[in-house]
């Protein structure tokens, strides 16, 4: 099964000395980890076989990326899964060249946001007449190593893609930002005069932006939710082997009676992600799937807060040392509870879906 | 695959004309919300009526050995039946102790004798059952119960008092954990297992009255009652595992239940549907922002136990913690009634603070009545506290 052999390749790539390592490296992860993921199909998981991926369905990266969570493992894997989903429902089989080479294990990744807020129209970088972008885009996760980026931009007005090259795009255009979560990567990056390779437009664009932000709240709440399991896994093990007042502290209820609810949490947040994996599909999003995304994200957020805090906490005088690796879940939870909208952003949207009929 | 799924279609539409026919309307008296709170002859009557007219039309523990009085059939059947009883607002099938605790008990661990003299009467409402578990002294520590049983000749003779017996002024048979001997080392080899007669000399229930003004169960005492030495149910002393056993089934960790539609369920919609009706500062409560979060809130708890359900029957899912959603299941989803119903209840202005009687309270004090009853399941069958700690112990393998 799918989820047990990415967790058995975590395993063996990613023990957390092998995390700690990455932690303060330019890419934050290991070329040969990322090669080996090519290698096994993972770049192209979400992708359809005419153009070179697995042709499982998006939902199939579910359990791959709540195994990835669970080791706190870098790689890109994510930007290129989400890059290939907005340029496969923007563009369908007309980009299968784009495709193919993400399938192959270029790097994609997405330009999206202007500011910070995931909320807003996010169309502050134009297309010009003359064919070149103007503006900059924030945050761009794991831009420093990406041989693609997918920038959401204005034409006009109306949305559309524009594919740039790496190598369309100076070093000094990459401004890196300094991240809480160093097992993560992104960076601002200014796109002015800048050319795209190609620029999809047209009625399919603005639903596969739609589609991806959600996709990208559900596969981050995978990710997340696998990071939630692990922690609570570390603060257990703590509960079960340290003493203290000549008992195991795990038999104080004021420890163990929170840990019970991160479990709790951590379950709940795991059937919002499966349901969505399973509803999840080619075809644009209906109002189910919307609503299984945004839960997921929500759920999945709440926990691994709650986790990592607790886990700080729960490890004492430890716990508050870069050594324990509490550090670790608790700067996961700040990276991942705004990546792809946070709780107010989706709980807002869901007040609509749910009681405005 | 087809043919059982349109035979089960089809049975859906015949249990929904059968319903449709046959639910008898509101007899113009307060029922109960659960079987917790049958506290008048006349709301007991009504139900075992009730229950006696399902089981006679071959809806009720319908996947019990029809040999019992069931029907042999799937499970699916008794669960369609249940959500149709949820659906045309039916009232309780109040004789639950019998039939989802003692009666698969009795399946599981009974001989054929306890089977035939026992079951059919569970399912058909002739004899109604009691729990003698808690004491006044003992009760989230069970196995410490002191209710003694002596044998003597061909009886055990009983001495001791239980409490929480609900159903106990009514019931004709009690299954009573007690202790056969003192002076074990482990506390918990002392204890025996009966299938005890209720309408004896020597054994007395007294009704107490709950917090929501309502009866239902009672304090039982034993005074030298002699009952049947074959009332011994398994071996003297191996009473803790039958007692365990029992709690799973009381707990909805172990399925086999005859039905699941013990109490009036109340749903997250059922709560949105109050609230729409509800103004605050001259405006529906519903457009209220710090509303509609909270109510995103309790939706999605609600939808998180349904997922959780359906996830605890797919193994792949669940390998990390093969028992946890089972044994966690009480724990999640009588705590987020608890909050649901306090929510709705609270909402109401001034009419919040008012209770069943008034003609002002709000759909007649129904969320006022639920909240104060819910207590019943938050504190009973284990209480939440107790929960966390089975979780956290059994679950997540944290030290006693």
């Amino acid at each position: 099964m799918l989820l047990d052999v990415a967790r058995g390749f975590v395993r063996d790539q990613a023990p957390i000395e092998a995390v700690r390592a990455q932690l303060e490296t330019d890419t934050g992860f290991d070329a040969g980890t990322w090669r080996s993921m090519v290698e096994m199909g993972w770049a192209g998981i979400a992708l359809p076989d005419t153009v070179g991926g697995a042709g499982m369905g998006v939902g199939s990266a579910v359990p791959v990326f709540e195994a990835l969570g669970g080791g706190l493992l870098g790689t890109p894997l994510l930007s290129s899964t989400l890059a290939g989903q907005l340029i496969w429902r923007a563009a369908g089989e007309s980009a299968a060249d784009w495709l193919g080479r993400l399938c192959s294990g270029s790097v994609g990744t997405i330009a999206y946001l202007d500011g910070g807020d995931w909320g807003a129209s996010n169309m502050g970088v134009a297309l010009g007449a003359d064919g070149a972008l103007a503006g900059a885009k924030s945050y761009v996760a794991d831009a420093s190593v990406a041989d693609v980026f997918v920038v959401v931009a204005s034409e006009g007005g109306a949305p559309v893609l524009a594919v740039v090259e790496r190598s369309s795009v100076a070093d000094s255009a990459i401004s890196e930002n300094v991240l809480i979560d160093l097992t993560k990567r992104a960076a601002n990056v200014d796109f002015s005069g800048v050319t795209p390779a190609e620029v999809v437009r047209g009625d399919a664009v603005s639903v596969a932006i739609r589609d991806t932000l959600l996709l990208g709240a559900l596969l981050t709440a995978a990710e997340t939710t696998g990071a939630a399991n692990k922690c609570l896994a570390s603060i257990t093990e703590y509960l079960k082997t340290r003493k203290q007042f000549g008992k195991l502290i795990g038999s104080y209820q004021a420890l163990k009676h929170p840990t019970v609810d991160i479990y709790v949490g951590m379950e709940n947040a795991r059937s919002f992600v499966y349901h969505g994996a399973t509803i999840v599909g080619d075809e644009a999003l209906d109002q189910d799937a919307e609503i299984a995304c945004r839960m997921a994200k929500v759920a999945a957020d709440e926990v691994m807060v709650f986790a990592g805090d607790r886990s700080v906490q729960f490890h004492g005088g430890f716990g508050f040392t870069w050594e324990c690796d509490s550090t670790l879940f608790i700067r996961r939870a700040q990276w991942a509870q705004q990546m792809y909208g946070g709780a107010i952003h989706h709980r807002k949207r869901l007040a609509s879906l749910l009681l405005d009929s | 695959m087809s043919d059982n799924k349109a035979a089960l279609n089809a049975f859906r539409n015949d249990v929904s004309a059968w319903m449709a026919e046959n639910v008898p309307t509101d007899p113009g008296f307060l029922l109960p919300l659960t079987f917790l709170e049958v506290g008048t002859e006349q709301q007991l009557d009504f139900l075992r009526e009730w229950q006696h007219k399902l089981w006679s039309a071959g809806y009720l523990g319908m996947h019990w050995p029809s040999e019992y009085g069931g029907q042999g059939a799937d499970p699916a059947y008794q669960y369609i039946v249940d959500k149709a009883l949820a659906k045309h607002n039916a009232p309780i099938i109040f004789n639950t102790i019998g039939l989802n605790w003692v009666g698969p008990l009795l399946l599981d661990m009974g001989t054929d004798e306890e089977k035939a003299k026992y079951i059919k009467n569970i399912l058909s409402g002739e004899e109604i059952w009691c729990q003698g578990f808690s004491e006044p002294d003992h009760g989230s520590d069970l196995g410490a119960v002191q209710t003694r049983a002596v044998r003597d000749g061909d009886d055990y003779v009983v001495n001791g008092s239980k409490i929480w017996t609900t159903l106990g002024n009514y019931a004709d048979h009690m299954i009573l954990l007690a202790r056969t001997n003192p002076n074990t080392e482990r506390k918990y080899d002392g204890l025996s297992f009966f299938l005890s007669p209720m309408k004896i000399d020597g054994v007395e229930a007294h009704p107490i009255r709950k917090v929501t003004g309502e009866y239902g169960f009672n304090q039982t005492f034993f005074t030298d009652a002699r009952i049947p030495a074959s009332c011994l149910m398994g071996e003297e002393g191996g009473g803790w595992m039958v007692a365990m056993k029992t709690l799973e089934y009381e707990r909805g960790v172990t399925a086999g239940q005859a039905s699941g539609y013990w109490g009036v369920t109340i749903q997250v919609d059922d709560m949105i549907e109050e609230l729409s009706k509800l103004e605050h500062d001259g405006e529906p409560l519903l457009s209220d922002p710090v509303v509609r979060d909270d109510l995103v809130g309790f939706i999605m708890e609600a939808k998180a136990l349904s997922l959780t359900g359906r996830r605890s029957g797919i193994p792949a899912l669940t390998s990390d913690y093969p028992m946890g959603l089972a044994l966690s299941v009480k724990y999640r989803g009588t705590e987020y009634e608890r909050r649901m119903k306090q929510y709705t209840a609270s909402k109401q202005g001034a009419q919040s603070a008012l209770y069943v009687g008034d003609a002002d309270a709000v759909s007649g004090g129904f969320w006022q009545r639920a909240y104060f009853s819910n207590f019943g399941a938050t504190i009973g069958g284990g209480t939440t506290q107790v929960q966390a700690n089975i979780v956290a112990e059994h679950v997540l393998g944290l030290p006693k």
